[in-house]
C-alpha cells in the first residue's frame, strides 16, 4: 500500500506529512505481534476441532463402505466365528421403534405444543407443561431406559419393541413439543387477528391459520426427533434389548442397529467389528439424512 | 376483487352469524384434546419421577445416606455404595468441560468475529452441527479402534517420564479415562459452539465498533469486550454442556473401562453413574436394580439441578441483553 493513499490530505490536494503523525501499526510491534500470534492459535484450534469429524467420516467410509453390499441388508447376524451375515433384522427394528415412538410422541407433542403456543400460552397447566418439557429435554438418555424399564419391561415381564418405542418417544417427546410451541408461537399476530376478525373460533383459527403456517417449523422439529430416537442406544439397552431374529411382533426382544454396534464393538471377531463399523455407516446416514431434511424444511421461505 | 363475508353471492351466509352449534362443540373438543395433551406430558414428568424413585425405595432403605460416601458394589455381600461413580461422572465431565469449553468457545470466536468470509462460516457450522448428530455408539466404535489407539504411545511416554505427577500415575492399558474424556469433548464441543455463537451475536454490533474506534487490535477487541460481554451466555454454554456431559452413557460404557475406583490418573479405567446404569443394569438381580435405580435418582438429581442452573443463567443473560 503506498502511502499517499493512508496519509490525509488538505484542502489545497497536498500532503503535509511533517505534522500528521503515521498512524499506521507497525508490524513487529508488541501488539500487532500478539494479535497475529491470537489469529494463528485460532486458525490452529478450529484445524484440531475438525479433525475428529473428519477422522470419524473417514472410519466410516473406509471401514464401512468396504463391507457395504445388499447382504447387510437382507440377511441375519452372525454368530460366532462364522463368516458373512448382515443386520438385516436390526434396520427393521430401528425403524418399527422409531415409528413407535413418532406415533406416541408426534400427536402428544403438536398438541402440547398448541396447548403452550397458541391456545393458552399464559395458563398454569401451560406454564408446567414448558417446564417439564425443558427438563425433560435434559434427561439424560439412559434414564429414559430406566424408567422404561421399571414401567413396561417389568409390567408386561417381557422386553419388547413396545417398550424400546416408548423409551425413545420420552427423548423425541420435549424435541417435538418445544420447536412445535416455538413455531406455532412465531405465527403473527396480525394473521390470528385477520381470522379471529372474519368470525372464526379459537379452533378453526388454529386448525385454520396458525397449524398450516406454522408446518415446516414443526416438521423440522419432528425430523430432528427422528434423527435423534434413530441414533439413541442407551435406553434401547435394556428395554428391547437384541434378537437375533427378524421381527415377529411388538411384544418380543427386538435387534437395533445402534444396540448391534455396542454389542459387536467389543466382539474379538474380525468380522463383526467390520460389521459393526458397516452398522454404523448405514446408522450415520439415516440420521444425517433427518438431519438434512430437517435444515431444508426449517430454511426461512422469505 | 373485494370480498365480502357477508354477501350471498360471494359465497358467504348473507347476514353475519354466531358459530353454529357445531363450531362450538368442535371448539370445546379440541381445547379439551390439547388439555389433555399437556396434562398427559404433566403426568409423564410426574411418572417418570415416581416410577424411578419408588423403585428405589428398598434400596434407600437397605444403605440409606451411606450409598452416597461407599465405594464398594457387592452384590453377593448386598452392600452398594457409588462414591466411585460419582467421582467418575464428575471428574470425566469436568476434564471435558476444560478441553471442549476450551475449543467450543475459541471455534465460536473464530466463526463470528470476522476471521471468515459469511459464506464459509456458515458451511463450518453446519458442519459442526453435524458433530452433533452422530450417535453416541459411532463415537463409542471411533474410540475403541482410532484414539485408544493412537493415545497409548503418547501415554506410556507421559507415564514413563512424568509419572510422578498424579494424572500420569498408571498406563494406559486400554479403555480409561483420558479417550474417554477426549470423546466426551468432541460430543460436548457443539452445544457449548453454538449456545456461544449465540452469545456473541446477541452483542449490539456498535460495541464491536467502539472497541476497535478505539484503535484496539483485534485481539484486545476479543479479549476485553466480547468476551466480558458475552461472558454469561458463554457460562451458560459451559454449564448447559457439562450436563450434557453427566449423562451421556453408551460412549462412556465402551470406553471408560469400568472399574470401581477413585484415581485422579488420566490412563487408569474408572466408571460414571451412567455407565454403571449401562453395564450392570441387563443382568442384574431384584436387589441390584434397585440400587441401581438409587443411583439413577442420584444421576437424576443432579443432571436436572445443572441444568436448571444453565438455564437459569441463559435467561439471566437474556435479561441483561434486553436491558
Amino acid at each position: 500500500m503506498g502511502a499517499s493513499e493512508t496519509l490525509p490530505m488538505t484542502a489545497t490536494g497536498e500532503i503535509n506529512a511533517a505534522i500528521i503523525p503515521d498512524l499506521r501499526r507497525k508490524r513487529m510491534e508488541r501488539r500487532s505481534f500478539l494479535d497475529t500470534l491470537f489469529t494463528l492459535g485460532l486458525w490452529g484450534i478450529a484445524a484440531i476441532g475438525a479433525i475428529p469429524l473428519f477422522s470419524v467420516l473417514y472410519m466410516l467410509i473406509t471401514k464401512g463402505g468396504a463391507r457395504l453390499s445388499l447382504d447387510l441388508f437382507t440377511q441375519l447376524p452372525p454368530a460366532g466365528f462364522m463368516q458373512g451375515g448382515g443386520f438385516g433384522n436390526a434396520i427393521v427394528g430401528t425403524i418399527v421403534m422409531v415409528g413407535v415412538a413418532c406415533v406416541i410422541a408426534v400427536p402428544l407433542g403438536i398438541c402440547g405444543g398448541v396447548l403452550t403456543g397458541a391456545m393458552a400460552p399464559k395458563s398454569k397447566t401451560a406454564k408446567v407443561v414448558r417446564f417439564i418439557g425443558k427438563v425433560m429435554s435434559g434427561f439424560p438418555s439412559i434414564l429414559a431406559g430406566v424408567f422404561t424399564y421399571a414401567w413396561l419391561v417389568v409390567g408386561l415381564k417381557t422386553y419388547s419393541a413396545l417398550a424400546g418405542g416408548v423409551a425413545l418417544s420420552i427423548l423425541m417427546l420435549p424435541i417435538v413439543l418445544l420447536t412445535a410451541e416455538q413455531a406455532v408461537a412465531m405465527v403473527p399476530k396480525r394473521m390470528k387477528d385477520a381470522a379471529y376478525g372474519m368470525g372464526c373460533t379459537h379452533t378453526q383459527v388454529i386448525l385454520k391459520v396458525v397449524l398450516p403456517a406454522s408446518l415446516p417449523s414443526i416438521l423440522t422439529g419432528i425430523m430432528l426427533g427422528i434423527a435423534r430416537a434413530a441414533g439413541e442406544s442407551a435406553p434401547l439397552l435394556f428395554t428391547a434389548l437384541f434378537s437375533n431374529y427378524w421381527m415377529r411382533g411388538l411384544m418380543e426382544p427386538t435387534a437395533s442397529l445402534s444396540i448391534l454396534i455396542y454389542n459387536f464393538s467389543g466382539m474379538p471377531f474380525p468380522n463383526q467389528i467390520e460389521l459393526a463399523w458397516a452398522a454404523s455407516l448405514v446408522l450415520v446416514l439415516i440420521v444425517f439424512t433427518f438431519n438434512i431434511l430437517s435444515r431444508i424444511l426449517g430454511r426461512p421461505k422469505y | 376483487m373485494k370480498l365480502d363475508p357477508f354477501c350471498a353471492e360471494q359465497g358467504g351466509s348473507g347476514e353475519p352469524c354466531a358459530p353454529s352449534f357445531l363450531e362450538i362443540l368442535c371448539d370445546r373438543g379440541f381445547r379439551w384434546l390439547t388439555f389433555a395433551a399437556g396434562g398427559i406430558v404433566i403426568s409423564l414428568g410426574l411418572y417418570i419421577i415416581f416410577e424411578i424413585g419408588s423403585a428405589a425405595v428398598p434400596a434407600m432403605k437397605d444403605n440409606g445416606l451411606g450409598f452416597f460416601v461407599s465405594t464398594t458394589w457387592d452384590v453377593a455381600r448386598n452392600e452398594f455404595g457409588i462414591l466411585a461413580e460419582i467421582w467418575g461422572t464428575l471428574y470425566s465431565s469436568l476434564l471435558a468441560l476444560l478441553l471442549g469449553g476450551f475449543f467450543g468457545v475459541s471455534i465460536a470466536i473464530f466463526f463470528t468475529q470476522g476471521y471468515l468470509n459469511h459464506r464459509v462460516a456458515q458451511v463450518f457450522r453446519s458442519i459442526i452441527q453435524l458433530l452433533a448428530a452422530i450417535p453416541s455408539v459411532v463415537y463409542g466404535l471411533w474410540g475403541i479402534y482410532v484414539v485408544i489407539p493412537a493415545l497409548r504411545p503418547v501415554a506410556s511416554w507421559l507415564n514413563e517420564h512424568f509419572g510422578f505427577i498424579p494424572f500420569f500415575g498408571t498406563k494406559l492399558s486400554g479403555p480409561g479415562l483420558a479417550p474417554a474424556v477426549i470423546v466426551l469433548a468432541i460430543m460436548i464441543l457443539p452445544t457449548v459452539a453454538a449456545i456461544s455463537q449465540d452469545a456473541f451475536k446477541q452483542i449490539p454490533y456498535k460495541v464491536k465498533e467502539a472497541a476497535y474506534g478505539m484503535g484496539t487490535t483485534r485481539r484486545e477487541a476479543i479479549m476485553l469486550v466480547m468476551l466480558p460481554t458475552a461472558a454469561n451466555g458463554i457460562m451458560g454454554a459451559l454449564v448447559l454442556g457439562f450436563g450434557r456431559a453427566l449423562g451421556e452413557t453408551m460412549a462412556l460404557a465402551m470406553l471408560i473401562g469400568n472399574a470401581n475406583q477413585i484415581s485422579l490418573s488420566l490412563f487408569s479405567p474408572a466408571k460414571t453413574l451412567a455407565s454403571l446404569l449401562a453395564s450392570n443394569f441387563p443382568e442384574a438381580g431384584a436387589v441390584e436394580v434397585s440400587a441401581l435405580m438409587y443411583a439413577a435418582v442420584a444421576l437424576l438429581i443432579i443432571t436436572v439441578g445443572v441444568n436448571a442452573l444453565g438455564a437459569f443463567i441463559m435467561s439471566r443473560s437474556k435479561r441483561q441483553e434486553a436491558i
